[in-house]
This record gives structure tokens, sequence and C-alpha cells, in this order.
């Protein structure tokens, strides 16, 4: 059975095409607002979108999505919340969602319990960014079980024997860590990017996203021939942050989902038709 | 029946179901080379010898086992022994695993570490240990500890360290050690993180208890010499717990050797009103076991799994967690765990202040209160040692105000 997400990867590599994986904070800056910004991603073009699941201490992240962290939590979200606006996003929309969280708050519902909640929900797959390949043993069969996608990191410490190993507990696709550090944007792409694509690509035939640091159309053109799809995330959460400064109003939401919008139709405007070399270096 | 107790790694890096490595995928090459840096560091004699030399010459051991012959007789009940790691270098047992860890950033080739603190012993630790071998060094602590531990501030920064203030979350150790780990993601292809305690993700909590297991070690001896027997109870405080595992991992494999790990039972036992992690025996709720920073341990947090706010007296107790090893203690029922509150703390360092002449770190206040509250339970025939980890220097702002 091909998981939405396969489907997707599979129409982008038909298409000759970079996917965008649009990430937000699930909850920021209420749980309300999440349906209209995914709805607002997938009319724009992302092709699969990550749904942050807010935790306490998210030690693998930059200061903005800390911030979108603090502000969900805040408005009440909950990992349980969360799967209840998964339901909601799936009675409207056929995108590949996929959850992102932190390994604590899925192990206290208990792996059963989310698994099959997310599942029936309409999730189509689960990266926990601190649960490793090593750890993962329960996880991969009960989320398996239920059709789940496991994606795991790789990182440009990763030696080909981890990618390797980190490759074969993935399903769906693999994301691949731009730089070492937390989440957050930057200018420029690491020079040793293309080292580690063509590192995974030896070890596996999955679709590689590449994340951390994507902000720019630029940065998704220097993907084009490179990745498979791109992952734009605090990019996308400072938009919101930028647009709900003063308040979570119906006109400050309605200003966070245009600004969304814009901000995916522009990254995949770039992953369509890409911008010549002496236009991304200028 | 002893093997689990003598060495309770059921895997590589787990205590039970306890440890293991929880950590975003770029740590994991670096842990692993860490791990092997130290397994060769164990059967290094160069190494060895040269650890040897800054834990007597700098450090100053070995500490003295001290009779305390008055808190003895005001108590009225067991003969007590002070095992006095106060008297180190930088005034707490935190040198012991610094000196260690930083041997292996030299020898990793790390120029630079870093380290998170709570009470601010373990940065003046690594400061110092930084200074000494000529290594870079940053330190992450709460902006609340900064204001409760302003005398070790002031100490890390002659030493030439950089504090940062790290004012997220509760502005305490939890949130030092999330920017420490952020730092270290970030920079760790020149980096060493040099974590204070039995805490974090496989190899630290085995590596910081072997560097800690020289007190179980002097001990041992001293008390053989001084009484001709083994004690019958230990007591020292857990925060993240590296004092007491490395006072008690000595003793595991003698079953009749008692062991009292204690905790802080802040203001009560409703959630965020204490860090006690191990005591729901005594009513403090909302601890389960879960994964925080790096290991898989007892973890105060709510229902959906975010981790809760601590409150103590003592920076070095205020933490939502506790060390991997003492949450497998604890199911094996080999160690006890009892929890003491802020105004016992208090009492306790005033006593000793006042009967043996020694101003106890707030820390390890909460271990001589847990003796105290045990008191009723014990015979004149028994054998305390008792961990005095550190000294009250630091906390004389706390206590001026308080007593």
């Amino acid at each position: 059975m091909n998981t939405r997400i396969e489907k997707r990867f599979e129409a982008l590599r038909e298409a000759g095409e970079l996917g965008i994986v649009g990430y937000i904070t699930a909850g920021d800056p209420s749980p309300d607002a999440t349906p209209e910004f995914v709805a607002a991603l997938d009319q724009a073009g992302a092709d699969v979108i990550e749904l942050g699941v807010p935790f306490s201490d998210p030690l693998a992240d930059g200061p903005t999505i800390q911030r979108a962290s603090e502000r969900a939590l805040k408005s009440g979200t909950t990992l349980a919340k969360v799967l209840d606006l998964v339901r909601l996003i799936r009675q409207a929309s056929q995108v590949p969602l996929v959850l992102f969280s932190y390994y604590n708050p899925i192990l206290q519902m208990g792996l059963e319990k989310f698994a099959s909640t997310a599942a029936e929900a309409g999730a189509d797959g689960v990266l926990a960014t601190d649960l490793t390949p090593e750890e993962s043993d329960d996880y991969r069969r009960i989320l398996g079980a239920q059709h789940l996608d496991t994606i795991f990191l790789g990182a440009p410490t990763s030696t080909d024997e981890r990618l390797a190993k980190i490759a074969a507990c993935s399903s769906g696709f693999l994301y691949l860590i731009s730089r070492t550090g937390v989440t957050g944007a930057k200018d420029a792409l690491p020079d040793d990017l293309p080292a580690l694509l063509r590192r995974a690509r030896a070890v596996t035939r999955l679709p590689m996203a590449v994340g951390f640091g994507i902000s720019l159309p630029a940065h998704v053109s220097v993907l084009g021939g490179l990745a498979d799809a791109a992952v734009v995330g605090s990019a996308l959460v400072s938009e919101i942050e930028k647009a709900t400064k003063s308040g979570a109003s119906a006109s400050a939401i309605d200003a966070a989902t245009s600004a969304l919008s814009e901000k995916v139709r522009a990254l995949k405007q770039a992953a369509r038709h890409g911008l010549s070399r002496r236009e991304v270096t200028r | 029946m002893s093997s689990i107790l003598e060495s309770p790694a059921t895997a590589p890096g787990h205590f039970g179901p306890y440890g293991g490595r929880y950590v975003p995928e770029t740590l994991m090459v670096p842990l692993f080379e860490l791990e092997r840096a130290y397994e060769l560091g164990k059967s290094d004699a160069l190494f060895q010898a040269h650890f040897q030399n800054l834990l007597r010459n700098f450090a100053g051991r070995p500490t003295p086992l001290q009779f305390a012959s008055r808190l003895t007789e005001k108590l009225g009940g067991p003969r007590i022994y002070l095992k006095r790691e106060d008297l180190l270098h930088t005034g707490a047992h935190k040198i012991n695993n610094a000196i260690g860890q930083g041997l292996l950033a030299v020898k990793m080739g790390k120029p630079r570490i870093i380290a998170e603190t709570g009470a601010g012993q373990h940065g003046v630790a690594s400061a110092t240990v930084a200074a000494h071998l000529g290594l870079e060094c940053v330190v992450y602590m709460g902006t609340e500890d900064m204001a409760r531990q302003a005398l070790n501030v002031a100490r890390m920064r002659m030493l030439g360290a950089r504090v940062v203030a790290v004012d997220s979350g509760s502005r305490t150790l939890k949130d030092a050690i999330n920017e420490a780990m952020r730092d270290w993601v970030t920079n760790v292809r020149t980096t060493h993180y040099l974590l204070g305690s039995v805490l974090g993700a496989h190899p630290y909590p085995v590596m910081v208890r072997d560097f800690q297991a020289v007190i179980g070690r002097e001990a041992r001896q001293q008390i053989l010499a001084a009484e001709n027997r083994l004690p019958t109870h230990l007591f020292a405080c857990v925060g993240g717990g590296s004092n007491s595992i490395g006072l008690f991992h000595e003793f595991l494999r003698y079953p009749d050797v008692k062991m009292i790990g204690v905790e802080a039972g802040g203001r009560g036992g409703q959630l965020g009103e204490h860090a006690a992690r191990l005591a729901a025996h005594q009513g403090f709720t909302g601890a389960r076991p879960g994964v925080l920073q790096g290991t898989y341990t007892y973890v105060l947090q709510n229902e959906d799994g975010q981790i809760a706010t601590t409150h103590s007296i003592s920076a070095g107790l205020d933490y939502p967690a506790i060390g991997p090893e003492h949450a497998w203690l604890a199911d094996q029922r080999r160690a006890e765990y009892w929890a003491v509150s802020d105004q016992a703390a208090l009492d306790a360092a005033r006593l000793l202040s006042r009967t043996e002449g020694i101003i106890p770190a707030l820390e390890s206040a909460h271990a001589i209160a847990g003796l105290v509250e045990r008191l009723p339970k014990m015979t004149k025939n028994d054998l305390v040692i008792l961990n005095l980890s550190g000294r009250g220097d630091k906390d004389m702002d706390t206590y001026s105000r308080l007593l």
C-alpha cells in the first residue's frame, strides 16, 4: 500500500520537480489557525506539510521555533489536540501530513494509542527529532503496523554506515539536515551539502528532503537536481510570528495566511522553474 | 543476584530500561567518538597517570573521611562519618569529573568546552579545568540561578570563561542544558560538551559515574581503616545524581550497605513545587518514566508529556529528571530515595555549621536533613557515611537571608 507521501514523491519525480515541504508549529498562535494555515500552504503548492508538536524543551530548535512552541503551548496545544487538528485538516485536504515531534509526548500518550489515533486521524508519517534508530525498534514496529511512514534524520556528521542504517529505518523519505546546528533560517547553504546528498544517494533509493536553514527561493533553486524536496520551517514560522505579533485576531490570522501563501508560492515557483546559476550566485 | 547490581547495564548504555541515546542525529557520531575516546582512556596508562596526578596535586585528593563526633553525639544515633568532598579545589566533587572530561577533550583534539551549570559548582569546575588545560570555555546558566549563585558567576568570569545567561523556560539547570545542547549540536566539530552529572545520552551517565567513583573507593578504604567494618548506610543528595552515584558505586556489591539518595522536596508535593523524582511514596507527584535531554529516566512532567517546572531552594537539585542509573537502582530497590523540604535543608545546614564547624552547600544540606529524618529507623550500632559534596560559600546569600 503506497502512502500519500510515497505517491507525492513519485509524482514529483515523474514531473522532474523539486518538492516543497512546509513546516509550521501546530497551535501557533492558536489551534483554530492551524487548519487555515495548512489549507493555504496546500493551495500554494506545498507538497508535504509537517505539523510540529510543541514541546517544553525543544533542544534541537533555534529561537524562531522555540518561540512558536511557547505560543502553541500557551494556547493549550497538546499532542492529542494536534491529532484532532489532523482529523479536521484531513476532511478538507489530501495533502501528505507528517507529525514532527520530540519523542516524550508520543511516549507519554503511549506508542499504540498514538499510532492508531494518528493513522485514524489521517496522518501519513511521523518524525521524532530526538529518537535515534538505535532506540526505535518498538516505535517502528507499532507505527509501521498502522502504515505510518517513519522518517529519520540524517546529518552532515553521520557516517556512510549510519546513513545506511538511518535509511533502513526510514520510509516515505529521508530528511537530511543541511548543516550542524539547530533549526533556523540562514543566508547560504553549506558547501558540503552536495557531498552529503551524494553519500545518502549511495545507500538508499528513498526520496531526500533537505532541511535546516532553507528560507529563500535561491536555496530552493540550488537544491533542484540535487534533492527531491526542500523543507522550509523557520521562514514560515517567522511569517506567522510577524503577522500575529500583536495578537491572534481574525485579521492577523488572515494576514499570516496570505504571507504563508505568498512565501510558498515563491518557493514553489523557484522549484518549478528554477533560476539560472548566475541568478543564484548574484 | 548481585550481577545486575554490580553492573546494571543490560545493553550498552542502558540500565534496565533506562538510559540510552535520545539525541538529534547530528550528535550521534560525536557521542560514539566520545565513547571510544573514553574507553581508550581507561586503558591508556599515560592518560590515567595524568588524571591521577591532577586529582591528587591539583584537586587535592584523597579527601578526608572525617568522624563527625559532635554531630554523632547531638543526634544520638549512628556513628556518622563525612566524606569531605567540600575540601576539594573549587569546593565540590564536580572537579573530579571536570578533570576527567577536560583531559578527554584534549585527547580528542577539541579546543573548546561548553558546560551547563545550576549551582555554579560544575561551571566553576569546568572553567577551572579549562584554564588549567588551556581550553576555551563557555558556561550556560539560567538567569534565576545566576542571581542566587552570584559568587560562582564571578569566579567563572575570573577564570576566563564566558557565562551565557539563559532566560528561557524556568531559567534554571534544565534550560541551561537545552542551550548547551544547542551550542553543541552547532559547534560539535570543535567542541566537547562537558556535562556535569550522570545525565544525558550514553556514554555520559557511565563516564561521569566512573570519574566520580573515586569518592566511594576512597571512602571504603577509609572506613575500613577507621572502623574495621563497612558502613550500614550511605547518604548523599541527588540532583542529577553524580555525587551520590560516585559514593554508591563502590558499595553496590555489598548488599548489606543501605543507600539513601536525598532529593529536593522544595515547598510541597504538588507538581511544580518540588524536584523529587523518586519520592512518590512520600506524596511527591508528577514523575513518570520519559525522555528528556538524551536519556530515558524518571521525569517530572504533566499528562501531555510536557516537562514540568521544578522548585528547590538549592539550584543544584532543581532539575526535573534524575540520572538513569538512579531510576534503575530505585526500581530494583537497591537504593532508597527520600525527599526533604527546603526548610529541613536550611535547618540541617545550621545544624552542621554549629556542631562541626562546616558550612555545607545547600545541596549537601539535603543529605544531612535526610539523615536526620531517617534517625528513628536507625540504631547506635549503625555506621553512616554521608557525602558532603560541596561547601556553602556560594550559598551565603541565601543563608544570611533565611537563617
